[in-house]
């Protein structure tokens, strides 16, 4: 059978199901309040969004391979646009732009102009430690890492903490070769 | 290079204009997202019913929300005061909003006069949710029911809301039913209305 086309995110946003995203956003505001009242750190909080991310990527990956037919990607560089351009854009309805390479190609900033996680949001005095949006710092490393791709993904610009846009740094830590999750049996 | 002059700047969340409710995001992400938030409240309980009380204080958070924002936007900064003006505000304005469609039924409980049910082929929340065997009568809808009541009870209509699946004849999947047990107060107040 013949590869089959990749999909532009568009097109993969358009023909799958929706939801409306103020039920996804203030969905996600309960879930922030709930760890700032559980756990009370915000540094502690930051740790559980990523982690809750990263468990969402590790999953999510499946999906986004499935459903826009994406093969693989030539060079990081690639690996980023398609995650900027399609990825973003078939879960969140938004895309990002992917900037500020630096000389060896191995790190990049996603810039989100809009962002649903943030609707509605403003951090209170006692809050402005948190990163409101690691989720999303989470579900890409978490995804990248199914892919054999090892990164850290920071935030360097937030909105919520004065910032004129939001910014993720991604950096490939390493490539992991591909092998078997298994031995021959000897 | 980054699309300046695109995004504007507020110097607060409240200077912004409302948004009109029109985005989306896809299902998938949603679904996501309340996995993990079902999953992370399972860490901190020992039982289900503290598990459902979790969720639904999740929701309520949420109900409390939406009410304030539907009212604002949707109703010209009215609310509804009678009984059956908020409970059909719930079926209809509010499921359609957060769910893209009208609940399927409202009913009213034929056993007690303060009982009210809504209920929902599949609920949205439940659709790609299967409850392991030990888990007994747990329902994800406890987070709906949540939300149910943060928005009836923001709204003066204190109520009991919960969640529970009503096996339907011919369908391989439960239903679910909201409950909804009206606190006296808001009976009385609502017979003085007449």
């Amino acid at each position: 059978m013949a590869p089959l086309a990749p999909r532009s995110g568009d097109a993969v946003f358009a023909n799958i199901e929706r939801v409306n995203a103020e039920l996804f956003t203030l969905t996600y505001g309960a879930i922030v309040r709930q760890l700032l009242t559980d756990l009370e750190e915000v540094e502690e909080v930051n740790k559980q969004l990523d982690q809750m991310g990263y468990n969402i990527g590790i999953r999510l990956i499946d999906e986004f391979l499935a459903k826009s037919n994406v093969s693989r990607c030539v060079d990081f560089k690639e690996t980023a646009e398609v995650i900027a351009k399609v990825g973003f854009k078939m879960f969140l309805g938004v895309t990002a732009s992917v900037t500020n390479w630096d000389a060896d190609g191995t790190t990049c900033s996603l810039v989100l102009e809009d962002n649903p996680l943030v609707d509605f949001v403003e951090l209170p005095d006692t809050c402005q430690g948190l990163y409101y949006c690691n989720i999303l710092s989470g579900v890409v490393r978490g995804a990248l890492e199914m892919v054999s791709m090892k990164t850290e993904v920071t935030w360097v610009r937030d909105m919520l903490r004065g910032d004129d846009t939001y910014e993720l740094r991604v950096k490939l830590l390493k490539q992991v070769p591909e092998e078997y999750p298994y031995k021959d049996d000897e | 290079m980054i699309g300046a002059g695109k995004v504007k700047h507020y110097a607060t969340v409240l200077d912004k204009p409302l948004s009109k409710g029109k985005q989306e995001v896809s299902l998938s992400a949603f679904a996501f997202l309340f996995s993990e938030l079902v999953q992370y409240n399972q860490t901190q309980v020992d039982n289900i019913a503290e598990l459902e009380r979790r969720l639904e204080d999740a929701g309520y958070a949420v109900g409390a929300r939406v009410l304030e924002l539907l009212c604002h936007r949707d109703k010209g900064n009215r609310r509804e005061t009678r009984l059956l003006g908020i409970l059909s505000f719930v079926h209809s304005t509010v499921w359609k909003v957060l769910f893209g469609k009208v609940a399927d039924s409202l009913e009213k409980g034929t056993e007690h006069e303060d009982e009210y049910m809504i209920s929902e082929k599949e609920l949205l929340v439940n659709r790609f949710i299967s409850i392991p065997k030990d888990m007994g009568t747990f329902n994800c809808g406890a987070f709906v029911a949540g939300i149910v009541r943060g928005v009836l009870d923001s709204a003066g209509f204190p109520a009991v809301v919960t969640a529970h699946f009503v096996p339907m004849e011919g369908q391989q999947r439960p239903r679910t039913t909201i409950l909804i047990k009206f606190a006296e107060e808001v009976l009385r107040r609502e017979a003085r209305l007449g």
